[in-house]
């Protein structure tokens, strides 16, 4: 072989081995983190193990190939580098017990190299969203902590300095090591209030609070795809859980939509509006596949109920027409479990719909609360409501608020044009 | 708090100043004054006429320099600023993202420095 061929030959193994790393890190991310934290709570060191090992990985990897069973070369790495990591720590907090149960659990560890892991990463979730943590980092701690997304990425995704979303979670990590936070599974009583936390947490990450008439949450919206991989790890853990099948559901519709949602002039377009051949039917009917096991296992919950919203919409693509009394019925079911102010206006949209602009305008006076006054799709509707009516100086009006509310540019242009 | 948004806006912004009442940006401009007046957290702003028309002074070795046009010379100008009264950065750096001119140009979210203030005035 020239020199040369085996340079490119070098280059493209240095690639695949990359590759692989990548590969490895995204699926095995939460599950080592998972395992190498839950008898210390130590997440902090956790990461910074596989971070060390990640690191050995890529010097060693091209060199000598790629191993059998990459997972189980990452935990001994991990684990090597962890226990030096909690001992320097120990050492400066003497303190012992942690240090006699990583060496009992050496067995165990050894043992497992050969083979499958416990999975620890449900109660990671759980720790997550446990009710001490502050519910702002709930999301941060999961997109981090199971996924391995840097602090940067989530801190532009929440709209915070890196800086800051740095030392948050940093401030929340050492919560759970030094706080009593414990790493086990809600008992029965508590399990529902607990998921809802959980599952509250991966749909903030997604982000998309309500999509029609140019309502439209901001939240997180860069992490769709991360969100749905959260549900996907989530669902195989909690299979039997009916809301975690609608989340995922609710989150597939939306997802399938993505194509459509905006112009080949990158124009907003109002979910009622778009050209439902753009949406993707595979998504469709896998979410269509969870929201019909959610049904057959009983507690309608919230999740559940948005995707059936989303549903009746996606309907559209075979009716050519939208449902809008069952949107509304599911709504009125929805504010009962929910009433945000998210509920409330979608709600007072779907009236309007089906039972006339000025019923819908009685539906959005009816909303008591202080937030409206920055709440971008409470006057986006109102504002298409009484451009609806002929109330052309309070249209103007509302079309302002929401248009100053308004941070998605595509979504400002659509709004200046509806306003006139 | 008080949060000064600092309004770093691109030529095509300011050229913009001149436009007709139907001007989008114009409108997005109008929009966002209006949302802040009504949330109650306006405190006060101005916007500034286009950086050609600044002249910036420096005195060097006891001699007067006076320079034609802005203090930096970068693609993304100051154009205005507006203050605000909020609870939080994370609330200022909400509105700033609102900022018709954060998808054109920048924001740069600074607090207010009252004590300075305090000490300055005495």
């Amino acid at each position: 072989m020239s020199g040369s061929e085996q340079e490119s030959t070098d280059r493209i193994t240095h690639r695949d081995t990359h590759r692989t790393v990548e590969r490895v890190a995204r699926e095995s991310y939460g599950r080592l983190v998972a395992y190498l934290s839950a008898d210390t709570r130590d997440v902090g060191s956790a990461e910074d193990a596989l971070s060390n090992a990640l690191v050995a990985a890529l010097e060693t990897w091209p060199r000598d190939g790629v191993p059998q069973n990459p997972e189980a070369w990452l935990l001994t790495a991990a684990r090597r580098s962890f226990i030096d990591l909690v001992r320097h720590r120990q050492v400066a907090e003497a303190s012992e017990p942690t240090l006699a149960l990583l060496r009992e659990e050496k067995d165990m560890i050894l043992s497992s190299l050969s083979g499958e892991f416990p999975d620890e990463r449900l109660k990671l979730l759980f720790v997550c969203a446990h009710p001490a943590i502050d519910p702002a980092m709930h999301t941060p701690l999961m997109l981090q902590t199971v996924l391995g997304l840097d602090a940067a990425r989530i801190a532009h995704a929440f709209l915070i300095s890196p800086t800051t979303m740095g030392q948050r979670l940093v401030r929340a990590k050492t919560k759970i090591r030094d706080g009593g936070i414990r790493f086990e599974i809600p008992q029965e009583s508590e399990l529902p209030e607990r998921l809802d936390a959980v599952l509250e947490a991966i749909y903030a990450a997604f982000g998309i609070g309500w999509d029609d008439m140019a309502g439209v949450d901001q939240r997180g919206r860069d992490l769709a795809e991360e969100a749905i991989w959260l549900a996907r790890v989530l669902l195989q853990l909690m299979p039997a859980e009916a809301e975690v099948h609608g989340l995922l559901a609710l989150m597939l519709h939306c997802e399938a939509r993505r194509a459509a949602r905006r112009g080949p002039d990158g124009r907003y377009v109002p979910l009622s509006e778009q050209d439902y051949e753009k949406w993707s039917k595979p998504l469709i009917e896998e979410a269509e596949r969870h929201l019909g096991e959610a049904s057959t296992r009983g507690r309608a919950g919230r999740f559940q109920l948005e995707a059936a919203i989303q549903s009746v919409h996606a309907e559209r693509a075979r009716s050519g027409r939208i449902q809008w009394n069952a949107i509304m019925m599911f709504y009125e079911q929805l504010i009962r479990i929910s009433p945000t102010l998210g509920t409330q206006t979608g709600y007072a949209a779907a009236v309007a719909e089906a039972k006339g602009a000025d019923a819908g305008l009685a539906a959005l006076d009816g909303i008591d609360s202080d937030d409206i006054s920055a709440y971008q799709p409470y006057w986006a509707v109102r504002a298409h409501l009484l451009r609806r009516l002929g109330k052309t100086p309070e249209a103007l009006e509302a079309f302002d608020r929401a248009i100053g509310l308004t941070e998605d540019p595509a979504v400002r242009q659509f709004l200046l044009q509806g306003r006139g | 708090m008080q949060f000064a948004l600092l309004i770093f806006e691109p030529p095509q912004a300011f050229a913009a100043r001149n436009a007709d009442e139907s001007d989008p940006y114009l409108g997005a401009w109008r929009a966002y004054h209006k949302a802040i007046v009504e949330a109650g957290i306006f405190v006060g702003g101005q916007p500034l006429q286009p950086p050609e028309t600044g002249t910036t002074v420096r005195l060097k070795d006891g001699k007067r320099r006076v320079q034609d046009g802005p203090f930096a010379d970068t693609k993304e100008q100051l154009g205005g600023f507006t203050i605000l009264e909020l609870p939080s950065l994370d609330a200022a750096l909400e509105w700033a993202a609102r900022c018709p001119a954060a998808a054109i140009g920048a924001v740069e979210v600074r607090p207010v420095s009252p004590e300075y203030l305090r000490r300055v005035t005495g």
